[in-house]
């Protein structure tokens, strides 16, 4: 029995494999538990208190950048939130201007003008060879010499443009601007009706329809109709010089176009190669074919080429989002106030609890990670083919 | 029921390794003399206080004081090497044992004490708070900086005592928060901010390395307590010993009037006091673990407190400050070194 048992795990493949996997996951659990009674025992040999209670106490420190109410006296907890937040935004700006460049440049590159395909061909391969951190660095330095606060630059009377950030009026919502608002959304809703109408249609009868236009103008007018009737309910308050600074008014800080311009002009260009390789795997015969039926070229592109060249796309392009979600922990290059320099920086200095804030930024930097990730896969999902094609 | 073995099995394999790996740390003393030198942990550059001169030498108050510990434990105070910290991973560096001793303009609070590990052996420099503005503001007092930018450095004691001194007095502000000094400098200089805030005696340096230092002025108003001080990791008092009584001795010495100059004569000197100082009288060096003549070494390679604050941040150099606290107790300030006996 007892040699059978020790003759079965030598010679039988599936015990035995089952036997070095269990010893490898073992051993990795081994590893992990080692190392963290290691740590528990180096810190408290160092008298270095840890746990998370710190997290309740107030932070004590100012953050000027920010999405939500923030004062020195609220906890690091908010302060978390305060970081996340701006990471969030850095990251959703980011992703959104980095694509639309990223996909004209695409294009552009496979444009018959000499001229604009070498100027875009010079964009790329500046941009993707140089670290972005020494971009993110040039562009806040510039943006540090624009016109100081009392030279500020005039735009439209009431937009000012300095070294401190790009100054512009506010809006305040007076009663009745949620019906205006709502009127929007409803307009919204209603042109995506009226699209699968006009679609039905033309499928029915074969005549196209407008429908480009005639939603456009919908969803630019009912707004505006409703704006007037009830009685211009939208005020601006506009940004005046007093003693330091502009008051009222909002502000976008040169620490956040530093960010924004570094990261999106960098992976843009990492994404202009994804979208110019994507089109140029949709094959030649699918061009000839629909040119040889007598579609326009605009169409041939957008409903030929495209939605091919999309499955080609999207997973190289998910890759792109995330990386300059994780770039953009590089905030902390020029003060902006995203995760890492706040909660990660600040908070960690005042109250020494380095392992358990950089567990949190960790966590919180793959759960965005792969939310993207799902998200992104759920949308490569709705563009591959479908069917048996 | 195999799997149910094997995976037993393999339980009683990987338990059986598990010992417990002790990390054995020996007292950083024995380290040191065993390395042959001294790390110190200084500042990245703050001219006058921790910063490497025209040579690449490093020079200032703070270094002084790793000199001084390297005097006592070698018997020559080059024996140094120096790793510049930020004021983020400063005490990571010192709590991971990557430097032996700390000492960088750090102010000494209680939770740095007591929360992080670390020991801080005395105050070489007794500071506070200041705010420099551009001159041409017409600023006379920080009571008048509401809603004012404000570039700070992040990781400090300097950013909370902000947020208190703006919320004390109802006025608000905009925090441009900065890594290190120099960017500090040049955000500052941009026009970014209006006011650099900082520990005063770092206003008078950066304000010595701007192109017009006339041009700013370093406001009255000193918003907070900073007592600088070296700091060790906290445990090993004998280590600690020694850096706090290096330090001490360059005070004492500057009270017993021993200069890098006068040394070899006051060892013929009728005062005890220098006679147990400089270890003509023999047996306090022991006590300590070092040799009997390591006071001697310390001032008359380093020299005593008023030297190294003269040469390198008093009124005489670009730095321009004047000794105010940080004179000796005999003549209105508040430096005072427990009796060396």
């Amino acid at each position: 029995m007892q040699t059978n048992f020790f003759r079965k795990i030598i010679f039988d493949e599936k015990s035995r494999s089952l036997l070095i996997q269990t010893l490898v996951i073992g051993l990795f659990a081994l590893f992990i538990y080692l190392i963290t009674q290691q740590t528990a025992y180096n810190l408290e040999k160092r008298g270095i208190s840890s746990g998370f209670d710190f997290l309740h106490i107030s932070a004590g420190y100012d953050i000027s950048i920010r999405l939500i109410p923030f004062t020195s006296e609220d906890t690091h907890l908010r302060a978390y939130f305060v970081g996340l937040l701006n990471t969030l935004m850095i990251a959703v700006c980011g992703c959104f201007l980095a694509t639309i460049i990223g996909f004209l440049v695409g294009i552009i590159r496979l444009s018959s003008n000499w001229l604009f395909r070498n100027i875009a061909y010079v964009y790329v391969e500046f941009t993707r060879n140089v670290p972005v951190l020494v971009q993110i660095i040039l562009y806040y330095s510039i943006l540090l010499n624009l016109p100081k606060i009392k030279q500020a630059i005039v735009i439209f009377d009431n937009f000012y443009l300095t070294n401190r950030g790009f100054f512009s009026p506010s809006p305040i919502f007076k009663d009745g601007f949620s019906i205006v608002a709502w009127s929007l959304v409803i307009a919204i809703i209603f042109t995506f009706f009226l699209k699968r109408f006009f679609k039905k249609k033309q499928e029915e009868t074969g005549k196209q329809y407008p429908t480009f236009m005639i939603n456009s103008a919908i969803i630019i007018f009912t707004p505006i109709i409703f704006y007037y009737i009830m009685g211009m309910p939208l005020e601006f308050d506009s940004p005046v010089l007093k003693g330091f600074n502009f008051k009222g008014g909002m502000v976008i800080r040169p620490e956040f176009l530093g960010m924004l311009f570094g990261l999106s002009i960098y992976t843009a260009a990492f994404i202009s190669e994804t979208v110019r390789s994507g089109i140029i795997s949709v094959s030649k015969g699918q061009r000839e074919a629909s040119q040889a039926l007598g579609l326009k070229s605009n169409f041939i592109m957008r409903l030929i080429i495209i939605p091919q060249a999309l499955r080609v796309i999207i997973p190289p392009l998910t890759s792109q989002y995330l990386n300059l979600t994780k770039n953009s922990s590089l905030g902390i290059a020029i003060g902006y106030a995203d995760l890492v320099h706040g909660f990660g920086g600040i908070s960690l200095n005042q109250t020494g609890r380095a392992i358990e804030i950089m567990m949190m930024v960790m966590l919180t930097y793959l759960t965005i990670s792969l939310t993207i990730s799902f998200f992104m896969n759920l949308y490569n999902k709705s563009v591959q083919f479908k069917g048996n094609a | 029921m195999t799997k149910i073995k094997s995976l037993f099995i393999s339980l009683v394999l990987t338990l059986g390794v598990s010992t417990a790996i002790a990390g054995s740390h020996g007292s950083t003393h024995d380290l040191v003399k065993e390395r042959g030198k001294l790390m110190c942990g200084s500042n990245t550059g703050l001219a006058g206080f921790g910063a490497p001169n025209d040579a690449g030498v490093w020079e200032g108050i703070d270094v002084d004081v790793c000199r001084a510990v390297a005097a006592a434990v070698f018997g020559d105070a080059s024996k140094v090497e120096y790793v510049p910290t930020t004021s983020k991973v400063r005490f990571t560096v010192l709590q991971s044992g990557e430097i032996d001793m700390l000492s960088r303009n750090t102010t000494w609070t209680l939770s740095r004490d007591v929360d992080l590990g670390l020991e801080f052996v005395g105050v070489n420099y007794y500071d506070g708070q200041g705010f420099m503005v551009n001159k041409s503001l017409g600023v006379s007092s920080a009571m008048e900086l509401d809603g004012a930018s404000v570039c700070i450095q992040v990781g400090t004691t300097t950013e909370m005592n902000l947020a208190d001194f703006f919320k004390a007095n109802d006025m608000s502000y905009e925090s441009v928060p900065v890594e290190t000094n120099s960017e500090a400098d040049a955000a500052y200089t941009a026009g970014r901010c209006d006011v650099y805030t900082t520990d005063a005696s770092g206003l008078y340096a950066s304000r010595a390395g701007y192109p017009d230092p006339s041009a700013h002025v370093v406001l009255p108003e000193i918003v907070s307590k900073e007592p600088l001080g070296p700091a060790v990791r906290h445990g090993d008092s004998e280590w600690a010993d020694i850096v706090r009584w290096s330090l001490n001795a360059m005070i004492i010495g500057e009270e017993l009037g021993i200069t890098s100059a006068n040394v070899d004569e006051m060892k013929s000197s009728k005062n005890p006091e220098v006679l147990r100082l400089l270890g003509v009288d023999a047996g306090y060096g022991a006590m300590l673990g070092l040799s009997d003549d390591w006071a001697y070494n310390i001032l008359s390679q380093v020299g005593n407190y008023s030297e190294s604050f003269e040469k390198h941040i008093g009124p005489n150099t670009p730095i321009n400050i004047q000794r105010g606290l940080n004179a000796l107790y005999k003549d209105g300030g508040i430096l005072y070194a427990p009796p060396f006996r």
